[in-house]
């Protein structure tokens, strides 16, 4: 957290960023990929770590390790024809809560909740529950996310393929 | 053992021939249960890189076949591999991935066990007059390596590692050299399973034939120059049966040496990254970790569970008949630039892994191949594109092309030969 915006702006409050949160996980159910995008700070990173305790993403391998250009061609690859696996694709629903405000530095709150989500495909249920970290910022009068951390509890685990976005 | 009365013995040399296998070699669980016993408990079995198991005390669990293993370094620096199973009443000795130890103590009865697989202590030792020991320790494997690739087997006769690999070793040596002079380290891998028999990813390493249809999305995501690379089809690459059933598959045969070339134009894609390269490192070396921060051309098939395949290990792992788990284990440069390995890093996670623009791809194309095999148990899997009229593969540098199934024909002559033995 060392990104203040403006020194004038106030940062989220915990109930803000839970319904951008809950906002945010509906788009992602719906796969409006391309409204989800707009969520997002140009700086952001959209991280999916193997690391349970990695905190330096850049250094460790990861699922997912999303600047903005990486962001859109994963969106354009979600929202495609060209990908098998992609107009596969799972349908999910996912449940976020346990929400609790980590830190709030100027314009931004950090958030930790957590996910249960449900995918099904061909008939068959898989469960991905994981540790949600959003980043985010009041930024021109509207909330913008500057990062979101995705730990699933099986990360180290065999995962099946995931053509969504967790 | 009734039910395997019942059934007449599986002819498998009538299963496997030169240009097509029976689909029952994905089906059957029969033929699963043997080719775990016939091939995996019959063959070298690739379970780490040395560089996972570094230091005296460290350990990495893994399996051969469906056989649980640890993999270890002994004090003495000695590469040990151990049946992960207390020779007391059967429990795992170790249940993490990897780290390190001095000791693998059974949780149940307090069996302890040195890094070298040797019992040390039983608690209670009174209960068992006259107990020798050295007739209890874990279960040791022989290991070999070659060029840091490290295997084991159930076979204690079997011939010696470099024999079993020939021709083989010559590609390793090719495709250690995206180390860049530093040396090739693991640097984390990808798992995933998929609802597929382990022979349909076996196959897949050795298959270009896929590559502009299945990865288009990925081709899409990557610039024009990366593009024209990844061309596969069209850059005069080959295949070869190295013997064994191990093959290689070389698709981009520009970068099949990465150490020659080194004056090449830096490809726009890593001019980001030369220029870091250059603040703490001379010319040369920038050249050289440039040259090889996408990997080779090619991939290396080696029989039955390992591929090296373009930047990383492919390891596939049996499960059931129609489950298979596979780790895509990236490759860092040892000791190399970080920037460098930062690089490698992000174009492993860009394809590879249940989130990559190209695993996923691939995984749903082996689910598919094991769902239509329900329908015609009696029909054959074809391996016959680049095979003449006339019944000759024509193979190698020059001839044949890059996308000829020769790769999984050589597999499949190995499988027959090791499950008919």
């Amino acid at each position: 957290m060392s990104l203040a915006i403006d020194a004038g702006v106030s940062a989220p409050t915990l109930q803000e960023a839970m319904e951008f949160i809950w906002s945010e996980a509906d788009l992602l159910d719906s796969k409006s990929y391309a409204e989800w995008l707009e969520l997002w700070r140009e700086e952001g990173i959209y991280v999916v770590p193997i690391d349970p305790e990695t905190e330096d993403f850049t250094a460790t391998l990861n699922y997912a390790y999303d600047d903005a250009e990486m962001r859109q061609a994963r969106v354009k690859r979600l929202t495609g024809t060209s990908a098998i696996s992609v107009t596969a694709a799972a349908r999910t629903v996912r449940t976020v809560s346990r929400f609790r405000q980590l830190e709030v530095e100027g314009a931004q709150i950090r958030v930790r909740c957590a996910q249960h989500l449900i995918e099904c495909k061909r008939g068959v249920q898989r469960l991905y529950a994981g540790d949600l970290t959003y980043d985010i910022v009041r930024d021109a009068g509207s909330l913008k996310l500057l990062r979101k951390v995705v730990r699933l509890i099986n990360s180290t685990e065999a995962l099946g393929g995931i053509a969504y976005l967790l | 053992m009734m039910a395997a009365q019942a059934r007449d013995p599986i002819d498998y040399s009538e299963l496997v021939k030169p240009d097509r296998v029976h689909t029952a070699l994905y089906r059957d669980e029969a033929i699963f249960a043997a080719e775990m016993d016939k091939i995996f408990q019959n063959t070298w079995v690739w379970v780490a890189h040395e560089s996972e198991v570094r230091e005296p005390g460290s350990f990495k669990a893994t399996h051969v076949g469906l056989q649980p293993v640890i993999v270890t370094r002994t004090r003495e620096g000695e590469l040990q591999v151990l049946l992960n199973r207390c020779r007391h009443r059967g429990a795992t000795v170790c249940e993490g991935r990897s780290g390190r130890t001095s000791s693998f103590v059974c949780p149940y009865h307090g069996w302890t066990y040195g890094l070298d697989g040797a019992l040390r202590a039983v608690p209670y030792p009174d209960g068992y007059p006259g107990l020798d020991k050295s007739d209890y320790g874990l279960v040791r494997l022989r290991v070999e390596s070659y060029a840091g690739l490290v295997f084991a087997t159930c076979k204690p006769d079997i011939e010696p590692l470099a024999d079993f690999l020939g021709p083989a070793k010559r590609w390793i040596d090719l495709f250690m050299k995206q180390g860049a002079g530093f040396g090739v380290k693991a640097a984390g891998e990808h798992r995933f399973r998929f609802p597929g028999n382990w022979k349909i990813q076996l196959e897949n390493t050795t298959d270009a034939y896929h590559f502009p249809l299945v990865h288009r999305s990925f081709l899409n995501s990557v610039d024009d120059q990366t593009g024209e690379l990844l061309d596969v089809l069209n850059q005069g690459g080959f295949v070869e049966d190295l013997g064994n059933g191990h093959s290689v598959m070389v698709m981009i045969p520009d970068l099949v040496d990465l150490e020659c070339d080194l004056d090449a134009p830096i490809p726009e894609r890593f001019e980001g990254l030369a220029a870091d390269l250059r603040r703490d490192h001379p010319e040369d070396v920038v050249r050289r970790v440039v040259r090889a921060v996408g990997g080779t051309g090619f991939n290396l098939n080696l029989f039955p569970n390992l591929a090296c395949s373009m930047a990383f290990f492919r390891v596939l792992r049996p499960i059931s008949v129609h489950e298979t788990e596979i780790s895509h284990i990236a490759i860092g440069m040892d000791g190399g630039p970080e920037a460098g390995n930062q690089a490698r890093l992000r174009l492993h996670e860009h394809f590879q892994g249940p989130m990559g623009f190209g695993s996923p791809d691939d995984a749903e194309a082996w689910a598919r191949v094991q769902r239509g095999v329900d329908a015609g148990p009696d029909l054959w899997i074809m391996l016959n594109r680049g095979m003449g009229p006339d019944g000759v593969d024509n193979q190698g540098p020059g001839l044949g092309d890059v996308s000829a199934e020769t790769g999984m024909r050589a597999a499949y002559q190995m499988w027959k030969r090791m499950m008919c033995a």
